[in-house]
């Protein structure tokens, strides 16, 4: 990095995470810039997830680095993480299904009058304001989440990452779980917070939802970072090869491209 | 009907258990031709439920976070001796017996020592990651062990005097006056919770209740309370307690229509409980945490939330208690014997699952654990009054337990 440079958003550097004897994350490195969605993709176990996980403080690495805006930090639990101003909406969308949805908005981070007592009113006006702009159909927030349809779901998680103010949002298969028209919001979210200034990580496994949004791509296969590249420099066809065979398609022999490619 | 029930926004399950309730008490005083329903069955009973409807109350949170503590009646039944041997054995040597703070120093000597039987097991469980189930049900053995332990096998009595007072019965109640003026500040109580949350509903401009709703709620909530204190009332001191109190002092003061008994002390303690348990579980953040972790714990963990912190202070809360209520326990037998508290954990358990706690974790209430306890008590007593032994007693318990949980198990898989 030359100097007079500003330091990226996020850099992620040398992170290696074992679990067992198993190397899931093994010195990957990826950055991340204010305004830029970088897609992660990799097969199953990959390590993708992982990588995030150790961004977000739900798994502490067993080495490297984590800089946010140049600077180093240790981000040992998902409070950390959330301090650093990092959100993150997990494909498992980590809701209390029993709780309505301000409920699930302010876990953790609940609003409380000068008596310490929880201000339920306070966190559904919240909910309703940043529900209205995610999902402006939305009325149901005094009924436990169980009972909500996936898209309203989903919303609800996205709704909590986006309420507190977010430099760097982590999203894992934001779509997996939702029909076209809801993927397509979903999308133009994204879009919409990457031109307000955040910085994106987007792991997925759909390829063309990476290449629609993302402005750089990272690579990983068995746990390690093959090649970050940008869109423009790059096909699917590169990203699907790199993702199959785990080399950039630079280093792969004919044999090993051909049936790729087809 | 429904749709009326719908916008005042109670609890059906409540409103299910209270009607259950009344049917019991209207048909055991059917069966006994109104003997049943004299303010004095209705105090005894009562009291004889605190103990167990005191316990619930934790019981719910430990369960609501996928957890279990079957020790309470071990845990009950050692601090209720520590009580008994401390006034009994340790007292008389040291600072007296019937001191004036004796019985209050008896009490806080409890209240830590349930603490740390709580926080001890709490933590095995939430930091060393032991099951509760089996942390608890060593605790049951070892706890009952230590019963045998410090009183040496006899039973220790009797108790400082004062102490007696949380027995209830007519000494141990609050007496006419101060029974009405309870009455009225619950009653203040709820047309001012009332008031709030309507205020709160319009800061935001949100949907509130109809006024009429409103009123309703407003006016049953008193009007029962109200009830409740005039029963209780209702009950006089009998002549044999007043003449022996004359005896002892002959300035002793009875009004013409008799002595009002009032509301009993550990009825008193029940509600403070349930009160100060409804606030935590519902308006703290530790209760949402508690509901939270029942929910999802990952999610819970990921939320930030400290999730073994948490779990450790449902148990430190369940210690605390138990020494609550092995001082009404206690004081009722005015001593301790080697068996106190045995088989509370199995009514406790009960209690709060009739009240609608539900083992898959994340779900339940401290008012609907206190109406178990109350419908368990209810039953049994009212089966002892028209003549039924004990095992059968236990036979309807159980088949209410099966049927309660029944009506859940079908009521929530049609919602669904």
């Amino acid at each position: 990095m030359t100097t007079g440079q500003t330091p990226p958003l996020v850099e992620l550097r040398d992170i290696s995470v074992a679990f067992g004897g198993v190397h899931a994350v093994e010195r990957a490195t990826v950055t991340l810039k204010a305004g830029e969605v970088v897609g992660l993709v990799g097969g199953n176990g990959a390590g993708k997830s992982t990588l995030m996980r150790v961004l977000s403080g739900a798994h502490p690495s067993d080495s490297g680095d984590i800089l946010i805006d140049g600077e180093r930090v240790t981000i040992g639990n998902p409070r950390d993480a959330k301090a650093l101003k990092i959100e993150t909406i997990y494909q498992t969308l980590a809701l209390a299904d029993n709780i309505d949805a301000p409920a699930n908005l302010f876990l953790g981070r609940e609003l409380v009058s000068q008596s310490g007592m929880l201000d339920d009113s306070a966190m559904e006006d919240a909910t309703r304001k940043v529900m209205g702009r995610l999902n402006p159909n939305f009325k149901r927030f005094k009924v436990p989440v169980r009972t909500l349809s996936g898209g309203q779901r989903q919303a609800v998680a996205i709704a909590r990452a986006v309420h507190f103010n977010a430099r760097i949002l982590i999203m894992d298969e934001p779509t997996a779980a939702l029909g076209p028209a809801e993927t397509a919001q979903v999308r133009d979210l994204i879009r919409q917070l990457r031109n307000e200034g955040l910085g994106i990580f987007l792991v997925s496994h759909d390829i063309h939802d990476v290449f629609d949004l993302a402005d750089r791509i990272s690579v990983m296969y068995h746990g390690r970072i093959v090649d970050t590249v940008s869109k423009g420099d790059t096909s699917i066809d590169d990203v699907l090869a790199m993702i199959i065979l785990g080399k950039p398609p630079a280093q792969a022999s004919k044999e090993e491209l051909e049936p790729l490619i087809g | 009907m429904a749709s009326a029930l719908r916008a005042t926004e109670i609890d059906p399950r409540l409103f299910g258990m209270v009607a259950a309730l009344v049917v019991i008490f209207l048909g055991f005083g059917a069966v006994t031709n109104g003997r049943f329903l004299s303010a004095i069955n209705l105090l005894t009973m009562s009291v004889q439920a605190a103990s167990v409807a005191i316990l619930a109350t934790g019981m719910v949170l430990i369960i609501v976070s996928r957890n279990i503590d079957l020790s309470v009646g071990s845990v009950v039944g050692i601090i209720a001796m520590t009580y008994a041997v401390l006034m009994h054995e340790v007292f008389p040597t040291t600072i007296g017996v019937d001191t004036a703070y004796g019985w209050l120093l008896a009490l806080a000597i409890g209240l830590v020592l349930g603490a740390l039987i709580g926080a001890i097991q709490g933590f095995i469980i939430a930091y060393i990651g032991i099951p509760s189930f089996v942390v608890t049900l060593g605790g049951l053995l070892i706890f009952r062990g230590m019963v045998w332990v410090i009183s040496g096998g006899a039973t220790q009595a009797p108790n400082d005097k004062q102490f007696g007072v949380m027995a209830g019965g007519p000494e141990g109640s609050l007496g006419g006056p101060l029974s009405w003026a309870l009455g009225v500040v619950f009653c203040v109580g709820i047309v001012l919770l009332l008031l709030y949350a309507r205020r709160q509903r319009h800061r935001f401009n949100f949907p509130v209740r109809p006024i009429w709703a409103e009123i309703l709620i407003g006016v049953i909530g008193c009007a029962v309370t109200l009830a409740a204190v005039f029963v209780a009332n209702s009950y006089k001191w009998p002549q044999g307690l007043v003449d022996r109190h004359l005896a002892e002092d002959p300035n002793f003061h009875v009004p013409p229509g008799g002595l009002d008994s009032g509301i009993p002390w550990p009825i008193v303690m029940l509600l403070a409980v349930t009160v100060l348990m409804t606030i935590l579980a519902t308006r703290r953040r530790f209760g949402r945490y508690v509901f939270a972790i029942g929910g999802n714990p990952e999610a819970a963990e990921l939320g930030g939330i400290n999730t073994r912190w948490t779990v450790m202070k449902t148990f430190i809360l369940m210690g605390v208690l138990c020494a609550i209520s092995a001082a009404i326990t206690s004081a009722r037998l005015n001593g301790a014997s080697n068996d106190v508290g045995e088989g509370y954990e199995l009514y406790v358990i009960a209690a709060a699952v009739i009240g609608g706690t539900s083992f898959a974790g994340g779900i339940g209430t401290i008012s609907g654990a206190v109406l178990g306890a109350m419908v368990m008590y209810t039953l049994k007593y009212g089966l002892s009054f028209i003549g039924l032994e004990s095992p059968i007693q236990d036979i309807v318990a159980g088949i209410v337990l099966i049927i309660a949980v029944g009506f859940d198990t079908l009521n929530r898989r049609r919602v669904r």
